[in-house]
Formats: C-alpha cells, sequence, structure tokens
C-alpha cells in the first residue's frame, strides 16, 4: 500500500535519498523519451524544409531550417506554458494529498477581471502604465482570493479538497460570465500583451515566467521549512499536526499559491488571444496539469513533489501531442494515442515506486 | 447521552428514537426539502412549473443523470471515483445513434456492452495495475471523447471508401461531425410512454431498485462496502476485493451507456461535443444525497433523491422571472456552485454534531 509506506513526509524524503539511483533513472527516463522526440522533430522539420526549400524565396535552406525550428520550439513552448504554470500550483496542492479541480474558473476569472480594468473608466484616468500594472495585479489578487476560499472550506469547513474545489469549478466560471454577461472582451494593448507576444531575447516572455515559476517552487519545496511541512502533510496528516506542522495554515496557503499561479496562467491565455473569453479560458486544464503532474512522478496520493517532474510531464505530453498530429494523425485520434501514452508513463511510474 | 435518553420520559424516547433512525439517515432530510422545493415551486410558478409536461420533460431530462449516478455511487462507495462516464456516455450516444438502422435491439445493447467494457477497462487498471482511480479514469475519460469525435470521419470518410455501395447518407460528418438516428426504426420509442410514465422513468425505478437491493441484500453489496470502509482489511478477510472493484467500475460504464442511449433518442442525433461535465454533475449529486466521497457509506435511495433535488431546483431556476428580470445560463451557474456549497456544508456541521 502506499499509504503505509509514506509513514511520514520526513521519512518519505529520506527514501528519496536513498534510492536516488532509481529516482534519477526515473527522471532521465522521461527526459530520454523528450529527447527522443526531440531529435525525431528536428530530422522531420529538416526532411519538409529539404522537400519544399525550391519553393522558399529568401534565404537559404538552413535559414529556412532554422526559422522552422525557432518557430516549432516556440509554439510547444508557449502552449505548455499556461500548463507547467498550473501544474506546479496542483504539485503543490496534490502534494499535501489534495486536489484542485478549479484551476479553469480561476483562470476565467482572473482573464475576465483584466480587461475590465484596462477597458473600463479606470483606463482613461490613470495612464497607461498605471492601468497595466493595476490590470495584472487585481486579477492576481482576486485570484489568490479565490484560492484563499478554496483553503478556508478544506481547512475551516473540512470539505473534501475535490468537493471544495468543484464548488468553485462550477460557480468560478458563471462569476467570470456574468461579470461581462457573458461576451467576449476584444481588445490591443501592446503593453499588457508583453505578457504573452513580448519576445526578450527572441523567446516569448511567458517560457520565461515559466522557468521563474518551476525554480522558485523547486527552491520553495527542497530548501524551505515550509516545503517540508507540505510534503509532511501529504505523508501523514494526523502525525504532521502532532509534530508541530501548522497543517491548516499550510494547507491554506497552498491553494492559495495554486489560485495566484492560474491567475497568471489566464492572464497569459488572454494576452495571447487579444480576447477574453470566459467560456473558454482554462477549460479542462485541470485535466492537463494533473495528467502532467502524474506523469511528472507525483502520486496523487500525496507526500512527494517533483516540481521538475512536472515540467518535463507537461513537456512530454505536449510533445507528444505536436508530434502525432505534424505527422498527420488527426487530433482526434492524438487524444486516444495521449491517453494511452499517459496511461504507460502513470504505469510505469507506479511500478517503479513500489 | 444513551444512558439519559434511555432513562427518560416516553415522549423523549420518541423524539431520541425521531433523531436516532428518521433523521440521521440524510436522504430522508433530503426528500423533506425536495417535497418542500416542490410545493413551493407549485404555488410561486403556478400550473407551468407542475404541469404534466414540465414535469415530464423533467425526468427524463435527469434519467441521463440517474442512471450515470447509480454508478457513481457504487464507485464512490468503494473509495474510488469515475470521471470517464461523461465521456463514455458521448460514445455510446454515437454508438446508439448509428445502429439505430439496423433496429432496437443494437442500438440498445451496442452501447451498453461497449460502456460495460470501457468499464471493465477502468477496473482492469485500477484493481490489477494499481493505478489511482482518478487518472485511471481520466485517461479513458480522454480516450473516449476523442474515440466519440473521430467516430463520424470512421463511419462517414473510411468506411464510405471501403464499401462504396452502402449508403452512408446518414452520417453527417462534413456538416457538424454528428450521426443522425434512423427514425425509420423508431428508435426513439424508448423515450415514449408506458403506463402514463415515460419509460426511462420506468428504467430508473427499475434501476434504482435492484441498486438498492444489490447493495443492502447481497454479498456483492456488502463487499463493496467493506472495500470503502478498509480495502485492506477486507482483502485479509479473504474478500473478492479484485474482482469486486472491477465489477464497480464495469457496471458504472454499462449505466453511462444507458444514458448515451437516452441522450441519443432524445435529440435525435448524436453529437461528440454533447455530455460535458456529466460527471461532476454525477458527483455532486452523490454528495448531495449524502454519500461521503471518502466511501464505505452511501445509499442508492438517497442518491435518487439527490438527483431529483439537484434537477428540481435546476428547473425552478429557468422559471424565474421577476419585473423582466430572469437568471441567466451565467447567474444559474454561479447558483448551482452556492447550492452545492451549501449543501455540503449543512452536510458537513450535521455530520460533526452527530458524531
Amino acid at each position: 500500500m502506499t499509504t503505509s509506506d509514506q509513514a511520514s513526509g520526513i521519512s518519505t524524503t529520506m527514501r528519496d535519498d536513498t534510492r536516488g539511483l532509481l529516482g534519477k533513472a526515473r527522471t532521465y527516463g522521461i527526459l530520454a523519451v523528450i529527447l527522443i522526440l526531440v531529435i525525431f522533430n528536428f530530422f522531420r522539420i529538416w526532411n519538409t524544409i529539404s522537400n519544399t526549400a525550391t519553393f522558399v524565396e529568401s534565404g537559404t535552406v538552413q535559414q529556412e531550417y532554422i526559422r522552422s525550428l525557432n518557430q516549432a520550439l516556440n509554439v510547444n513552448l508557449t502552449q505548455v506554458a499556461t500548463i507547467v504554470i498550473v501544474g506546479v500550483g496542483m504539485t503543490l496542492v496534490i502534494a499535501t494529498g489534495g486536489i484542485d479541480l478549479s484551476v479553469g474558473a480561476i483562470m476565467a476569472i482572473a482573464g475576465q477581471i483584466a480587461p475590465l480594468i484596462f477597458l473600463g473608466s479606470i483606463g482613461q484616468r490613470f495612464g497607461m502604465g498605471v492601468t497595466n500594472t493595476l490590470a495584472i495585479i487585481v486579477p492576481l489578487i482576486v485570484s489568490s482570493a479565490v484560492g484563499l476560499f478554496n483553503g478556508f472550506m478544506v481547512t475551516q469547513l473540512r470539505f473534501q479538497p475535490i468537493i471544495a474545489t468543484l464548488v468553485v469549478y462550477i460557480g468560478g466560471r458563471g462569476i467570470a460570465q456574468v461579470l461581462t454577461n457573458g461576451y467576449l472582451q476584444v481588445f490591443r494593448n501592446p503593453g499588457f500583451q508583453y505578457l504573452a507576444l513580448g519576445r526578450p531575447l527572441g523567446i516569448p516572455t511567458q517560457v520565461y515566467i515559466m522557468f521563474a515559476v518551476v525554480i522558485l517552487a523547486d527552491l520553495l519545496v527542497r530548501r524551505t521549512s515550509f516545503g517540508q511541512y507540505v510534503l509532511s502533510i501529504g505523508g501523514n496528516e494526523r502525525a504532521a499536526r502532532l509534530a508541530g506542522v501548522p497543517v491548516n495554515r499550510v494547507k491554506t496557503a497552498v491553494y492559495v499559491i495554486s489560485g495566484f499561479l492560474c491567475g497568471i496562467a489566464g492572464l497569459i491565455v488572454v494576452a495571447i488571444n487579444s480576447a477574453s473569453d470566459a467560456n473558454l479560458n482554462g477549460l479542462n486544464i485541470e485535466l492537463d496539469a494533473i495528467a502532467a503532474v502524474a506523469v511528472g512522478g507525483t502520486p496523487l496520493s500525496g507526500g512527494i513533489a517533483t516540481i521538475w517532474g512536472t515540467l518535463l510531464g507537461a513537456l512530454f505530453i505536449q510533445l507528444a501531442r505536436f508530434t502525432l498530429i505534424s505527422i498527420g494523425v488527426p487530433y482526434e485520434f492524438a487524444l486516444v494515442v495521449n491517453a494511452a501514452i499517459i496511461l504507460t508513463a502513470v504505469y510505469l511510474q507506479r511500478q517503479r515506486s513500489s | 447521552m444513551a444512558v439519559t435518553q434511555a432513562n427518560s420520559t416516553p415522549k423523549q424516547g420518541i423524539r431520541g428514537f425521531m433523531s436516532a433512525n428518521l433523521f440521521q439517515n440524510q436522504g430522508v432530510l433530503v426528500f423533506v426539502v425536495l417535497i418542500v422545493v416542490f410545493l413551493a415551486g407549485s404555488i410561486i410558478f403556478g400550473s407551468t412549473f407542475y404541469s404534466g409536461y414540465n414535469i415530464t420533460t423533467m425526468l427524463v431530462f435527469n434519467s441521463m443523470f440517474a442512471f450515470i449516478s447509480l454508478g457513481m455511487t457504487f464507485v464512490i462507495i468503494t473509495g474510488g471515483i469515475d470521471l470517464s462516464v461523461s465521456s463514455v456516455a458521448v460514445l455510446t450516444s454515437m454508438l446508439a445513434a448509428w445502429f439505430s438502422r439496423f433496429g432496437l435491439l443494437p442500438a440498445i445493447f451496442v452501447p451498453v456492452i461497449v460502456g460495460t467494457l470501457i468499464g471493465l477497462f477502468n477496473g482492469w487498471t485500477i484493481s490489477k495495475l494499481g493505478i489511482l482511480p482518478f487518472i485511471a479514469t481520466l485517461v479513458t475519460f480522454m480516450a473516449a471523447r476523442g474515440l466519440a469525435l473521430i467516430m463520424p470521419k470512421i463511419f462517414g470518410i473510411y468506411l464510405a471508401n471501403l464499401f462504396p455501395n452502402v449508403s452512408w447518407s446518414w452520417v453527417d460528418y462534413v456538416a457538424d461531425y454528428s450521426i443522425v438516428i434512423d427514425r425509420s426504426q423508431n428508435f426513439q420509442a424508448i423515450i415514449g410512454n408506458f403506463l402514463g410514465l415515460p419509460i426511462p422513468v420506468w428504467l430508473i425505478l427499475i434501476a434504482y431498485t435492484l441498486g438498492a437491493v444489490l447493495l443492502q441484500y447481497t454479498r456483492f453489496g456488502r463487499v463493496t462496502l467493506a472495500i470503502g470502509g478498509n480495502e485492506e482489511a477486507a482483502r485479509l478477510m479473504g474478500l473478492p476485493v479484485t474482482v469486486t472493484k472491477t465489477l464497480v467500475y464495469a457496471m458504472s460504464g454499462a449505466l453511462a451507456g444507458l444514458a448515451g442511449v437516452i441522450l441519443a433518442s432524445r435529440s435525435g442525433t448524436a453529437l461528440p461535443t454533447e455530455a460535458v461535465g456529466w460527471e461532476l454533475q454525477a458527483i455532486s449529486a452523490v454528495v448531495v444525497g449524502g454519500t461521503l466521497l471518502t466511501g464505505g457509506k452511501g445509499s442508492v435511495v438517497s442518491t435518487l433523491i439527490g438527483v431529483l433535488l439537484l434537477g428540481l431546483i435546476f428547473n425552478l431556476l429557468n422559471f424565474i422571472n421577476v419585473g423582466g428580470f430572469s437568471l441567466t445560463v451565467y447567474w444559474q451557474a454561479v447558483v448551482r456552485g452556492a447550492f452545492l456549497f451549501i449543501v455540503v456544508l449543512l452536510q458537513s456541521s450535521w455530520l460533526r454534531r452527530n458524531r
């Protein structure tokens, strides 16, 4: 049983150290598959370019190749960034033994508030700089507050996490839609959209945000007492409480962090689309995020958090989907193949950890 | 507490009996709420609400959720969860529409069999491979939806090329990826009336009666409860844990297949984008009925009452129209969330007080 060998979070981390070799094999297994997929795509793109190079008007074949590679890289990183940002919060929540179904709804709320600010009367009263700052800060505060509400339900009202966040899942998207009566908000705001369309050093801004979130969360889990608390709560909540861990505060904080990260993801989606659509913003992302977490090696029973694993898991799922679609598998069938891949990956993870 | 009750006057004794046996069962409480809501709706909205047409439509619509929630109750009692039901329902509705041209029996049995097979697969991955129910059913959730999306393409393009002399016009794959029901086979008779009630309502009554008997009075039901209570203990006692868990998921899949049949026959066409979020609707109904997500406890009849209460309240929301202000679907979503919040809040405080 998984519950019995995770007697406490501390012993879990110790055990992690003792079987470091296996842990490494697991991580490198995914890395190897990702590398194979990347190399395969290098060859595939080279193949298409060299076949169609006669039609390219400007530049040599090599330049065209690099342009295509760059494009493929950006497409994949852009699409994976929101899933990773949400997935990091999800990893922390799952590490405490909970789950957060409300992530998509929180994204929708945050994405709907930002245009309300810079399209509304505040936008005319203040300068663009102040407005854009507000348009980023206010949604993040609101989404953290929704996360706080999740944490309140879980710790104070003793709702089961899946039910507590289901409440927000159902109601939250409704709130986002009510804000504009369900209408789309279309806009053009280069300052705000730098969040997603900016290309410092040729790489999209949200990729920087993604890596910053991953690195900070990884430090949080491995180097701070907060991280140890998170793992110990997931390992054995009662033992953690008896050992003096402020269980309720830590659990609430984890949901707040998840809400905050969902706010960032929601803003990025809105900035990419130049429009906020409360119906589609973050729809079904909870499933993508949970799949990334599971493939990345964080068990859903809690007690372990592998932040880099979540990044790798999301990259793996995204690359598999990208490769399948780009070699001509229909999108619908790619869903089926992807499901099989996720099942296999989770099964292999499970075998190694037991 | 027990001592004071035993020494108390007969009047208090009856009250003690009432609170112990009647109201400790949350299903009864929810049933009372159900009656009150129904009466209130009838008084406020009059005959447009309690008209036979409205009630019948509501019952047929909610019969789909009732089937799914019945399977979900068993799954949740074992301590698991089944996210795949909505995708299974949509896939089986496509199959029902496709097989409707071969007659009534294939249009019912093929979807139910496919649903059972997907459920068996869930059960196999969960009980044999040891993958957590949330992930295992998430995988079939994705795969079944993908299969439903690709089905019109398979039937409309690939098979049409293979068998060019067969008429495939009833697969409308170009327009909207839907499959149209063959009306000449009278498939839609299964949502017709029988002895004054729609057939899905009869099916629900039969299914829930069987479900209640299965849970309370059979070995299978007792093992299901034992698994939810303590799986390791049940295994050590020599109970058939693996088989029972697999069968529970298979049952959930079969019932989702039945819901898919009704979905197809209600609308006349099967669309792969239908049935979004049904799994959460079913979980809500089970929770409102009072079954705990931790497993080990639960009641089939309470789930039916939960389904009816949720259906009734969402039906009432459509009637609200105060001075030109009616609830949009967006506000309805907010009210749904708030309603679930209140129910779970009352339920948890109720449990804590009775502990």
